[in-house]
């Protein structure tokens, strides 16, 4: 009766092959997404968000590359697909969306030949047919006035216009994974919000599991179910959205969380990580974020496992719910 | 659009203006056109003869006039040498020249994109450097010499490509071209080659560009992610972006193409406006470089105005006029 989750990732490790050498982007990245599940992927610039979900839809650019684990949609493996085979999944079963809508649409063609051609790629539609389908998911996104905004050209649109027709393309042929790669950041407060909650309730509605990634922890704690924390290319935490807010077992996560802006705070200084996040080409030992980190130790200094407590997953040796806080 | 075009226009009256007056006063700093048509044994007052016969005691500002009222009415005045008038040489010159930009066009274009395009993909491969090479050379070996070189290799040595002249021409619609028949072709072979060589580069290296601008672009990249084939994606989505620059530089280039096929036809003796040039400024025949130079002019102002017209057909952000929404 349990039906495998939609997504399974396994020690998955990502790497740039440079001619200074291998730099390990991703390390050991395991997690699952369910079916209606949403995913939260929160970390700092240059983590390896993005990364993530690139190794998945199989759109590493070279010198990227997956060196090994294991990515398993619906239990079927897709790491050593063909690319002919790859392509298929992409649009029809996984879809993905960027973060800067300006840049997403192509700037020299129609928003309905981008449409018509994504809705061919995977089925055999007349003219009339993927004009009338282009509509529908147009209307579906919340965009007024559809059959105007299909003959336009990305730069006639403003830039939430552009990301739900963005959303509106990445759901036409109603994926079972979407992975929506810091789709609001781009936006103000206002669209950001409502793009969230389409996105949320398109997803609810259907069952798509969806891997939201961001930056800022506050966006999606409103509408995750779980969240990834990751670290310099490592998951640091990985929990249900309630527990891993209200008591943080990794000291980074706890920082993402006190750095978040809040009303009690006011006037109170913000609460930031000291320090940056290490380059990939130079990892310490050990604990990624010992460096940063105010509670390390000597014991921080040897290789950090995943260690489960409870329902949560945490990479650090004396995570914060053990210590009295 | 007509209102930009209207304005066009009137810039190129301006122009046309001004290239008058330096062409006017220019062209009579360059040697003493009477002693063409005196005999050697003419004497002062048979020289004065002449002299006067052609306007030339004159002063030189009514000389200009002159030159105008009867540019007004499109008569550039005979050549001194043919005895007919200067515009009617070049009208009936012209086909040949036409044609064989149009040739190298063509040539530099289906030859220039898939290596362009070739290179642009794979751009470490060594098939790349080859075609990278090769574009710099071509661009910078002086094109007399590479059509000398053809001409003893190919007509001298091997005695595949005849060397001189159109071969034979039929008549479309009222004009001798040499485009139909296969001895036309052969003839054309050589120097269409030869004058579409610095095209080619610049179609190589533009193509080459792009398609390291535009692959990497979030547009492209959002493309694949939802499964479009790759062959539309380099054919349609990539493609229409590299046009726009490409068509602009050709379109700017091609007028100079027209203008300098002088070289090019004089080495292979191709019966087109550029060696009737040479010819003229060999025997100092005024009225013909004058009307050369000016018919120069204009087809310069028309080919900017198709350019700029299918420029903003192909980019869709760019609105003639300026008075965008
Ligand atoms: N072409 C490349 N060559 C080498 N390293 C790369 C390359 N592309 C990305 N990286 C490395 O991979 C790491 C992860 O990049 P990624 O784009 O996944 O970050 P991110 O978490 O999405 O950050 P952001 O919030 O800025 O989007 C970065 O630290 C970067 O240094
Ligand atoms: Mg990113």
């Amino acid at each position: 009766m349990t039906a495998p989750p939609v997504l399974e990732v396994k020690n998955l490790n990502t790497s740039f092959l440079l001619p200074i050498g291998e730099v390990r982007a991703l390390r050991d990245i395991s997690f699952d997404v369910r079916r209606g599940e949403i995913l939260g992927l929160v970390g700092e610039s240059g983590s390896g968000k993005s990364i993530t979900g690139f190794s998945i839809n199989g759109l590493l650019s070279p010198p990227g590359q997956v060196m090994s684990g294991s990515i398993r949609l619906h239990g079927q493996e897709i790491t050593g697909l063909t690319p002919a085979a790859m392509r298929q999944l992409r649009g029809a079963k996984i879809a993905m969306v960027f973060q800067d809508p300006m840049m997403t649409l192509n700037p020299v063609l129609k928003i309905s030949l981008q449409m018509g051609d994504a809705l061919r790629a995977h089925a055999r539609l007349s003219e009339r047919e993927a004009r009338a389908r282009s509509i529908a998911a147009l209307e579906e996104v919340g965009i007024p006035a559809p059959e105007e905004r299909l003959d336009a050209f990305p730069h006639q649109l403003s830039g939430g216009m552009r990301q739900r027709v963005a959303v509106a393309i990445a759901l036409l042929h109603e994926p079972d994974l979407v992975i929506m790669d810091e789709p609001t950041t781009a936006l103000d407060v206002t669209i950001q919000g409502q793009i969230l909650a389409l996105v949320q309730r398109l997803c609810r509605e259907r069952g798509t599991a969806l891997i939201w990634i961001t930056h800022d922890l506050a966006v999606v704690a409103g509408i995750a179910d779980r969240i990834l924390v990751m670290y310099a290319g490592r998951i640091v935490e990985d929990g249900t959205i309630d527990e891993l807010l209200d008591t943080p077992a990794h000291p980074y996560t706890r920082g993402l969380i006190d750095s978040v802006p809040t009303r009690e705070q006011r006037g109170s200084r913000l609460r930031q990580i000291p320090g940056r996040m290490p380059a990939l080409t130079d990892i310490p030992e050990g604990c990624t974020f010992r460096p940063r980190c105010s509670f390390a130790t000597d014991a921080c200094a040897a290789p950090q496992e995943m260690r489960s407590l409870g329902t949560r997953l945490v990479r650090c040796c004396h995570p914060l719910t053990e210590v009295s806080a | 659009m007509t209102e930009f075009i209207v304005k066009r226009l009137l810039q190129a009256l301006l122009v046309l203006a001004v290239m008058t007056v330096l062409v006017f006063f220019g062209v009579n700093v360059i040697g003493n056109p009477v002693y063409i048509f005196a005999s050697s044994e003419c004497d002062q007052p048979c020289l004065d003869a002449i002299i006067k016969d052609l306007g030339l005691d004159r002063p030189i500002w009514e000389q200009y006039w002159v030159f105008i009222g009867n540019l007004l009415q499109g008569d550039l005045g005979n050549s001194f040498t043919h005895g007919v008038p200067a515009m009617s040489l070049i009208w009936q010159r012209l086909p040949a020249t036409l044609e064989l930009a149009f040739c190298a066009l063509v040539i530099a274009l289906t030859v220039g994109l898939p290596l362009g395009v070739a290179a642009g993909l794979r751009p470490t491969h060594w098939t790349s450097r080859v075609i990278m090479g090769f574009s710099m050379i071509a661009f910078s070996v002086p094109i007399f010499w590479i059509g000398l070189i053809m001409i003893i290799v190919f007509s001298v040595s091997l005695g595949w490509m005849p060397a001189v002249g159109r071969g034979d021409t039929v008549d479309i619609l009222g004009v001798d071209l040499s485009l139909f028949t296969l001895d036309g072709l052969h003839h054309l072979a050589m120097p269409a080659f030869t004058l579409s060589l610095i095209m080619m580069a610049m179609v190589i290296r533009l193509t080459r560009a792009g398609m390291r601008e535009v692959l990497f672009s979030d547009y492209i990249k959002f493309a694949r992610a939802n499964g479009i084939r790759e062959r539309r994606i380099l054919t349609l989505h990539v493609m229409r972006n590299i046009l726009i620059p490409i068509v602009t530089v050709l379109g700017m280039e091609f007028g100079g193409v027209i203008a300098f096929a002088v070289v090019v036809e004089s080495i292979f003796s191709w019966p087109g406006v550029g060696k009737m040039l040479i010819d003229a400024i060999a025997v100092l025949d005024r009225p013909l470089i004058v009307a050369y130079l000016i018919f120069v002019v204009i087809m310069f102002v028309t080919l900017n105005l198709i350019t700029d017209i299918i420029y903003s057909l192909l980019d869709p952000r760019v609105r003639l006029g300026g008075n965008s929404s």
